[in-house]
């Protein structure tokens, strides 16, 4: 069983290695194609795996929990690392179209995949140290794919990035140290009765707020979110789109895994204040959208507003809640990386992303238009796109809590998110272009157009269908939202494997 | 013995935060630095600190004798130690290369990405 939940960290890191060794030519963007199809692959395997057993754990090593490291999927670790295999192969075909030769000698492929391995390490893992290691592997790739091609812009973004999310990781850190003093143990099982059995529960949830502030700068919560747009739209495009797919929801990920498993014993005050924080990343960062007039800009800020409503899902902390969560974490990674996408090649076709300067995509590339508009009003809420279902699921919770702000916050961001998608609609594809320069398909090659069009096409496709067929996914993510409320089967999965483990 | 420790990563917090509220951005990352070691000696403290024997288990036998140093928070900080080192080895590197490149230290002046509007016009500045 333990090569179930290896092998989707261990093919990233060995594409790695291939792709780093053949940088210099054609041949490492095939080797990281195809080892992103072999994750796919891998990842699908666990998916089966978990279907069929509900909770996969595996003792690394040999050493029982909860002195070794364990790998653990239920159905939200195993969901996301399917979602994060899909969003790895979407952005290595589109890297084949974006990414020239220059970037690839720099190792572009290389620290693609780390990041990968970093990401799915982080939703596969069962014990706090081993998580603060992975996240640095994927901060680690990051800031090297965040100022590769050394503009001035990147280095500027970089900096910011590098800094906050560096003290953000060591306050992570200095909570890992004091949680293990508080109850000598490390693994996320174990440490579920632990913090229960400790005397002064006060001293618990000091470090949860630790937690929540290192994990929040993470996931770009309000007030921590101002790397976010400082940086998210200076690297390239395959960049800032797996970016802005993955990186923020390995911080709601570790959000919701900590804040369910682990710091469950004060919820009236620490899910309080993130009901608060979600409502505030909401706003602002819809009304931060709202002043911009830049396409990446825009759709950065619109990371940070649909982040509040999966930390308001973990928030509200009701089965249907935290089932909307689920739900939205995996919709929102399909659409905003296939928004960043859409930016790529509007940039490529209309020379910029500034949207004072482009115009008159719709009638050059009507098939782009349309592909842009199916991610952005499933990100708006529209229905049958699996936005709505998304948003239904959050606001139908708040308003079952009689949560009536929250509720009138949440559909109130959702116009608002309109607003910015039809100035981007407006100003990026119906409007002329303003220096009637016509932007034609011909701007950018049949070999580079078509890889950056197929991952386009296929995200659309998923949001779609997720749209049109909500029924299984919404009954896997009530799985999985049980799942969190009552990790018990999480718990024995992870533990009850003593003396098994022994090879 | 851990109150000692105790004084030592408070005194090494308030440092660091000093240094990193300054806008030049070499002192912020000294201030890193100090968090960081603040955090490695967090990490060391919580495994209590014993006088006790280092942690190695005599040849034929199962467990070591007597009291021994809990081993594992000094294998947690060994850890974090190297990883921290790369991380801050690549951000001064970042920072030198950003000096090279942009002429300055001031993060008040490091407005390339996100550019400050021109209240009177509405244009970003440096068009």
């Amino acid at each position: 069983m333990s090569w179930l939940l290896a092998l989707p960290i261990a093919i990233p890191f060995l594409t790695a290695v291939a792709a780093y060794l053949w940088r210099s030519g054609p041949t490492g963007r095939w080797i990281s194609l195809a080892g992103s199809l072999a994750s796919l692959a891998a990842s699908a395997a666990l998916m089966a795996a978990v279907l069929r057993e509900g909770v996969v754990a595996a003792q690394m090593g040999g050493w029982p929990a909860p002195f070794g490291i364990t790998l653990v999927a239920d159905f939200l670790s195993a969901v996301m690392v399917v979602i994060t295999a899909i969003t790895g192969l979407a952005t290595a075909i589109y890297a084949l179209g974006e990414i020239g030769p220059r970037l690839e000698r720099l190792g572009y492929h290389a620290l693609f995949q780390i990041l990968i391995a970093g990401v799915t390490g982080a939703f596969l893992t069962g014990d706090l140290f081993n998580l603060y290691v992975w996240f640095e592997v994927m901060l680690i790739a990051s800031f090297g794919l965040l100022v590769l091609g050394g503009s001035k812009e990147q280095l500027d973004a970089g900096i910011k990035y590098v800094a906050l999310n560096l003290v953000s990781t060591l306050v992570f850190l200095s909570g890992i140290g004091l949680l293990y003093g508080l109850t000598g143990t490390l693994n996320m099982a174990d440490l579920r009765g632990a913090v229960a059995e400790v005397e002064d529960q006060a001293l618990v949830t000091v470090i949860a707020m630790m937690f929540m502030v290192g994990f929040g700068v993470k996931a770009a919560v309000f007030p921590l979110f101002f790397w976010l747009p400082a940086s998210y739209h200076t690297p390239s495009f395959a960049v800032s789109a797996v970016f802005a797919g993955l990186l923020t929801k390995v911080g709601v990920y570790a959000l919701m895994r900590m804040f369910t498993l682990v710091f469950v014993g004060d919820v009236g005050f620490t899910h309080e204040i993130l009901i608060w924080v979600s409502a505030l990343t909401m706003l602002t960062g819809v009304l931060g959208a709202a002043a911009q007039t830049d396409f990446r800009k825009i759709l950065s800020f619109h990371i940070i507003s649909q982040i509040g409503y999966m930390t308001l899902g973990l928030a509200l902390y009701t089965p249907l809640a935290l089932m909307g969560g689920v739900f939205y974490l995996v919709h929102h990674i399909i659409v905003k990386a296939n928004l960043f996408f859409v930016s790529g090649v509007a940039d490529r076709l209309a020379g910029g992303t500034d949207l004072n300067r482009i115009g008159g995509l719709y009638k050059s590339s009507p098939l782009l238009a349309a592909l842009f508009v199916v991610p952005a009003f499933s990100l708006a809420g529209f229905p049958p796109l699996s936005g709505f279902w998304a948003k239904y699921l959050i606001v139908k919770a708040s308003i079952e809590l009689e949560a009536w702000l929250i509720a009138f916050v949440a559909l109130f961001v959702g116009l608002l998110t309109i607003f910015s998608m039809t100035k981007i609609w407006g100003m990026a594809f119906w409007k002329p272009h303003p220096e009637g320069i016509e932007p034609t398909p011909d701007r950018a090659p049949a070999s580079v157009r078509i890889p950056m069009m197929i991952p386009i096409a296929g995200l659309a496709a998923m949001t779609v269908v997720i749209g049109l067929f909500p029924e299984p996914f919404v009954q896997f993510a009530e799985t999985a939202a049980a799942q969190l409320l009552d990790p018990t089967r999480y718990v024995e999965a992870v533990l009850g494997t003593r003396g098994e483990a022994a090879p | 013995m851990e109150a000692l420790t105790a004084l030592i990563v408070g005194v090494l917090v308030a440092a660091s935060v000093y240094l990193m509220l300054a806008r030049n951005f070499l002192r912020f990352l000294f201030g890193l630095i100090l968090l960081s070691n603040a955090a490695n000696l967090v990490i060391f403290a919580s495994g209590r600190m014993t006088a006790g024997a280092p942690a190695l288990v005599p040849e034929g036998a199962y467990t070591p004798e007597g009291v021994v140093g809990n081993a594992l928070p000094q294998a947690l900080v060994l850890t974090a130690i190297v990883i921290g080192f790369g991380l801050l080895a690549f951000t001064l590197a970042l920072a030198f290369e950003a000096y090279r490149r942009l002429r300055t230290m001031d993060s008040d002046e490091m407005r390339l990405a996100e550019p400050e509007e021109d209240p009177a016009t509405g244009a970003e500045a440096g068009k």
